[in-house]
């Protein structure tokens, strides 16, 4: 017997893998060629009757056809399998117009942020935060910030009182945030840096002034501190938070009664068609904005913060951080600050995420 | 404190323009609120004469004018009824703009009559709304001349926002003083203060009364045979000038001194007095009619002028309307006091009475014009009334107002951060009024009368750098000392602002609203006796707020009103307990009002539930560093909380935390419609995190799998879920890792007065892989642990 001619075997079978239109059929080619009683099967069971060099011949022959069939079959499956995918996957769809599942995701008040924003700032020129209480008492509101009893201030119409039992002191709704400097000084020694920010009251209700807002208030005390470095820290701060690298700031000498010299500090604005924008429009565009007052601090004010004011000496400041917030933000109104109003917090407010730093921008 | 250019220059020799003065004045400390040249928008009006006016041939009301502008004639027509040939009126004219009707002229044609330019009316001009007819100027009035000085407004006012440290600066003279100090030119030689003798001897004297009052010295001067009538009309235009009306020769002259030199003055009606006038204090309940025609009662606080028992004058305030001067005055008697500022402050305030003798007593008039002022005053009534004056009469002594300041050379340096030569420094406090003499490293500045302001070493710095210019200090960055900054903020300050941002990233809004609310408001939410504001601004807010919420649900409701009823709001701030620093809490609270979910293609909408609150609180709990885990929790709620929907998270003894339903009462009381869900986190009793280092536990990952069981307890409705996961956790620690419900149930094939809960319990094995006698022994102890604990029993 002669070994079997395989090439019409292989062809008929390969016919037969290409013909086949679905798995099920595929399978059925596979079996009839490679099953236990397939014909490539039969075909090598005959490899017996044959002798030496022809069964070798003829197997090695019979197994290349079989890897062919094989192989044949495997990419046969794999074509069927990826159209049925595909005639799967047709007649799947989403309407990608429809809306999400609505995932929550709130925002942070302006005034916090800024907040956050003074002290990156501050931060990075060695300031820490200080805190004290909104309610406090005529000694650190008033007397030690050498504001004498008599001044206006001090009066029904500016300043809250709580009322008081008879004979008791009244205490004070803190009208700025100075308190905080005598509570540090009496509470830390010198070198001295801090930013305080926090509520402030006064007793005022109209299209700008709310009873209640906010402040931040600088205070440094050391031995060398003089009002050039009072400049250098309000400049490198006010080009920093409104990041305006040339914005022009001026002095202007003013009276407080908490600091000698004082000044009040100006920054350049435009007004032109009504709107207020913050930034340096050029030489002789002479519009300014005041932003806060400032000023070495008084050699009474240390005293009574219990520092030494032969030696030591310090300068202070203090700004609205609501205005700067309204400034700096286009806000254009101070009231709506405190009305909850959930259409402004979502406009205005801040996603939790955006963490000032001055290092990353802000 | 109001002036005009030209008042200036009655003080100071000075070429400067406008511009150059303001801008000054700003940078030494002197801000300038407002420059009103009401002359500078008429700069293109113009003196001319009307050579013929003929009536318009199509127009009946109208004229045609033949104009002399003294550069040429122009037609103008003009529907003035006073226009008139002969007439010298005002022109403007084509391309001018016309202030008071906003119009820019243009040449036109008006029935078929060509115009060019315009002969106007005030109001026309802006300067008034008379409206009658065109302007009609003197005969004498030049051809040709800009209007502006012509009719007197050609001299700027300049308003100055005084600080209450410069009682100098209430005074034209005090003004210039510091306009010469720097540099913008010379002050003149003060000549009016030179004396003036008297004729003869005062038939008024004063007295002080020896009752504490407000008065320390005064000097007064008797006139006779005075002609009071309308002051002349330089004066007059100079008070109109500045907003003040003119009233008659003898009380002009007591404001124009006033302004002129900061030194009030007031002049009573001699022939209405008595023959003395004493200072001292009111009775109290004393009556008094003011100048101004108002009746005002006194206090022994107060002191005033008294006639005898009646009160001619509130010291430093204002002067009485019976004793004041009129037209018909001849016999005049002239009061120049030095008064207590804070006293006249305290008066002035409870009277309610501004005046310009107010602000300038209350912030401290020069000692010395008491005396100066007496012979300034008295040369021009003498000028301006005629007459002749007495010899001054005094009572009490001037107060000794000589100190001197020491100023060490270096100070300008070391405080002011600016290098000033010492004969510059010198020159400018000399340049001040400062007598100063300097010995080696030090100046002795000796304090002018007029600045009672300066008392130390800073206040000769500010002195010297304001006038030198705090633009000449060169600002210095500060140096922090190190390359890296130190923290900024307390880990307590850090934990804050974490869970403020944690709490904005579960959906809500931050929100800062008062720290008050109204006492009936805050009342639902604590007591608030020692909360109240003595002063508040409306009943609505007259209290500090006990807690945040109140605030939150009102702003809820406020959303809800305006349309926006599903909104989550919270408030990190302070909440009250009493008045004292430590009675401020520190809270982060949160409220949902309306619906947690919103209605959605996917699903029903959901209303915020008390879970959702408690959701919140451990989100600021955890964010807060609690330990979440560990927190006990309990019914126990305060009032504002639904009694049977609400809980607190206790850590031992401390609240940490409520959550829950707000009680439906109070949302009524806060007229809030209902549902709604809060929570109040009190940060301040939070256990400080104790991080010795940054470093976490060790993570162990076991390589066996996890293995999870399913079970169904049938229990008592009462039963807490809580009790339950806590004793299926508890029934096998070492290989219960975590116990999840995932089941609810009650109704349907359940038995009435019970209900079904469903919990997967995960069991990680450490050591091998659990045998499936294992897995059945952990389930029985499971079982048995809930069983003891609750009486659940496994459901078949």
């Amino acid at each position: 017997m002669t070994a079997p001619d395989v090439s019409e075997l292989q062809d008929s079978l390969l016919a037969e893998v290409a013909a086949a239109d679905s798995i099920d059929v595929l399978e059925a080619v596979r079996v009839s060629a490679l099953g236990k009683k397939g014909r490539i099967t039969e075909q090598m069971k005959g490899l017996g009757q044959l002798d030496g060099d022809a069964r070798k011949e003829a197997g090695q022959a019979l197994n290349r056809v079989k890897d062919a069939v094989a192989d044949a079959i495997a990419a046969r499956q794999a074509d069927l399998e990826s159209s049925a995918l595909e005639a799967r996957l047709a007649h799947e769809t989403v309407d990608v117009t429809l809306t999400p599942r609505p995932r929550a995701g709130g925002h942070l008040h302006p005034v916090s942020q800024v907040t956050e924003e003074c002290i990156a700032i501050f931060g990075e020129m060695g300031f820490t935060v200080a805190e004290g209480p909104d309610i406090e008492d005529d000694f650190h509101n008033f007397t030690a910030l050498n504001i004498p009893p008599e001044h206006p201030a001090r009066q029904m119409h500016d300043t809250f009182y709580l009322e008081a039992a008879d004979g008791e002191p009244q205490p004070v709704l803190r009208t700025h945030t100075s308190p905080v400097q005598i509570r540090t000084m009496e509470t830390s020694k010198p070198p001295i840096r801090v930013i305080a920010p926090g509520r402030t009251y006064r007793s005022d209700s109209d299209a700008t002034h709310t009873p209640m807002f906010h402040q931040i208030e600088a205070l440094v005390v050391d031995e060398t501190t003089h009002m050039g470095h009072l400049k250098g820290c309000i400049i490198d701060f006010c080009r920093a938070f409104f990041d305006i690298p040339d914005l022009p700031v001026r002095f202007r000498p003013s009276h407080f009664p908490f600091t000698e010299p004082s000044m009040e500090v100006d920054i350049g604005c435009s007004r032109e068609g009504g709107e207020l924008r913050i930034g340096n429009f050029g030489e002789g565009a002479d519009n300014w904005l005041e932003i806060m007052g400032s000023g070495m601090v008084h050699p009474k004010v240390l005293e009574y913060g219990g520092i030494d004011s032969s030696k030591y000496q310090g300068f202070a400041f203090g700004m609205g951080i609501d205005r700067i917030a309204m400034l700096k933000y286009g806000i254009p109104d101070l009231r709506t600050f405190f009305d909850a109003d959930i259409r402004w917090l979502k406009h205005y407010g801040f996603v939790p995420l955006a963490v000032p730093s001055m290092v990353r921008g802000m | 404190m109001k002036f005009t250019l030209s008042w200036l220059k009655d003080h100071l020799e000075t070429e400067a323009s406008v511009d150059e003065i303001v801008e000054t004045l700003i940078r030494i400390g002197l801000e300038v609120d407002t420059v009103d040249d009401p002359g500078a928008k008429l700069a293109a009006f113009t003196v001319a004469h009307v050579v013929a006016a003929e009536k318009h041939p199509d127009a009946d009301r109208l004229q045609v004018c033949t104009v002399d502008t003294g550069d040429g004639q122009v037609q103008v027509v003009c529907g003035a009824p006073n226009a008139r040939t002969g007439m010298k009126g005002v022109f403007a004219p084509s391309g001018t703009y016309v202030p008071g009707i906003e119009l820019m002229l243009k040449k036109t044609k008006i029935r078929g009559v060509e115009s060019n330019g315009m002969l106007v009316s005030e109001r026309e001009t802006g300067l008034s709304d008379e409206h009658e007819g065109i302007i009609e100027l003197p005969e004498d009035a030049p051809l040709g001349a800009p209007i502006a000085g012509v009719l007197g407004i050609d001299d700027p006012v300049i308003d100055i926002e005084l600080t209450p440290n410069r009682p100098d600066c209430t005074g034209v003279r005090g003004i210039a003083r510091d306009l010469a100090a720097a540099g913008l030119g010379m002050l003149k030689p003060f000549d009016s203060a030179a004396p003036v003798e008297g004729t003869y001897d005062s038939p008024v004297a004063w007295a002080i009364a020896d009752d504490d009052n407000a008065c320390s010295y005064v000097v007064g001067r008797h006139f006779r045979s005075v002609t009071n009538g309308p002051s002349p009309k330089w004066v007059q235009d100079r008070l109109r000038a500045i907003g003040l009306r003119p009233i008659s020769a003898l009380v002009d002259v007591t404001n124009y001194v006033s302004i002129d030199l900061g030194r009030p003055l007031h002049v009573f009606d001699a022939a209405k007095i008595g023959d003395t006038l004493t200072m001292r204090r009111a009775r109290d309940g004393e009556d008094f009619t003011a100048l101004v025609e108002r009746e005002y009662t006194l206090d022994g606080e107060m002191t005033i002028i008294g006639d005898g028992a009646t009160a001619e004058a509130v010291a430093g305030v204002m002067g009485g309307l019976d004793s004041s001067c009129t037209e018909d005055t001849t016999d005049v008697f002239l009061e120049v006091a030095l008064f207590d500022p804070i006293s006249v402050a305290t008066t002035g305030r409870k009277l309610q009475i501004e005046s310009d003798a107010r602000y300038r007593f209350e912030r401290g008039v020069d000692p010395e014009s008491a005396d100066w002022g007496a012979d300034v005053a008295a040369r021009m009534i003498l000028e301006l009334c005629g007459g002749e004056t007495s010899k001054p009469v005094t009572a009490g002594a001037m107060p000794d107002w000589r100190r001197s300041v020491e100023l060490s050379t270096d100070r300008v340096a070391t405080l002011g951060g600016v290098e000033v030569a010492v004969d510059r420094q010198i020159a400018i406090l000399d340049g001040l009024g400062f007598e100063t003499t300097q010995v080696g490293e030090a100046i002795t500045a000796a304090v002018p009368p007029w600045r009672p302001d300066v008392h130390g070493e800073p206040d000769l710095v500010e002195e010297i750098t304001r006038i030198h210019g705090f633009d000449e200090v060169a600002p210095v960055s500060l140096d922090r000392g190190a390359a890296l900054p130190p923290q900024a903020i307390t880990p307590s300050q850090r934990r804050t602002s974490l869970v403020r941002r944690v709490l904005a990233a579960q959906g809500l809004d931050e929100a800062v609203t008062w720290s008050f609310m109204g006492r009936a408001h805050a009342e639902l939410f604590g007591d608030v006796d020692a909360l109240m504001l003595a002063n508040p601004i409306s009943s609505e807010l007259d209290a500090m707020r006990p807690s945040i919420l109140g605030n939150l649900l009102l702003g809820a409701g406020r959303n809800a009103d305006r349309g926006f009823a599903d909104v989550g709001l919270f408030e990190l701030g302070p909440a009250y307990r009493d008045a004292s620093p430590d009675g401020q809490l520190l809270v982060a609270a949160g409220i949902r009002h309306g619906n947690a979910v919103p209605a959605h293609w996917s699903g029903k909408a959901r209303a915020a539930d008390a879970l959702d609150a408690k959701a919140d609180a451990l989100a600021a709990l955890e964010a807060g560093g609690a330990p979440v885990a560990n927190l006990q929790i309990d019914r126990d709620t305060p009032a504002w909380y639904h009694p049977g929907r609400s809980g607190g998270l206790r850590l031992g003894k401390n609240v940490l935390a409520w959550f829950g339903e707000i009680h439906p009462g109070v949302l009524r009381r806060l007229d809030v419609r209902g549902p709604a869900v809060g929570f109040e986190v009190f940060l301040d009793v939070l256990p400080d995190r104790k991080e010795k280092s940054a470093a976490r536990p060790p993570l162990h990952l076991l390589a066996l799998q996890p293995v999870r069981r399913d079970f169904a307890f049938m229990v008592d409705a009462d039963v807490e879920a809580g009790a339950v996961l806590r004793a299926a956790r508890g029934a096998e620690k070492e290989l219960v890792s975590s116990v999840d419900l995932f089941d609810v149930y009650e109704g349907k094939n359940i038995e009435d007065g019970k209900k079904s809960l469903a919990i997967q319990v995960t069991l990680q094995p450490v050591e091998a892989t659990l045998t499936d006698e294992e897995i059945d022994a952990v389930a029985k102890k499971i079982v048995a642990a809930v069983e003891k604990a609750t009486g659940g029993t496994l459901r078949g």
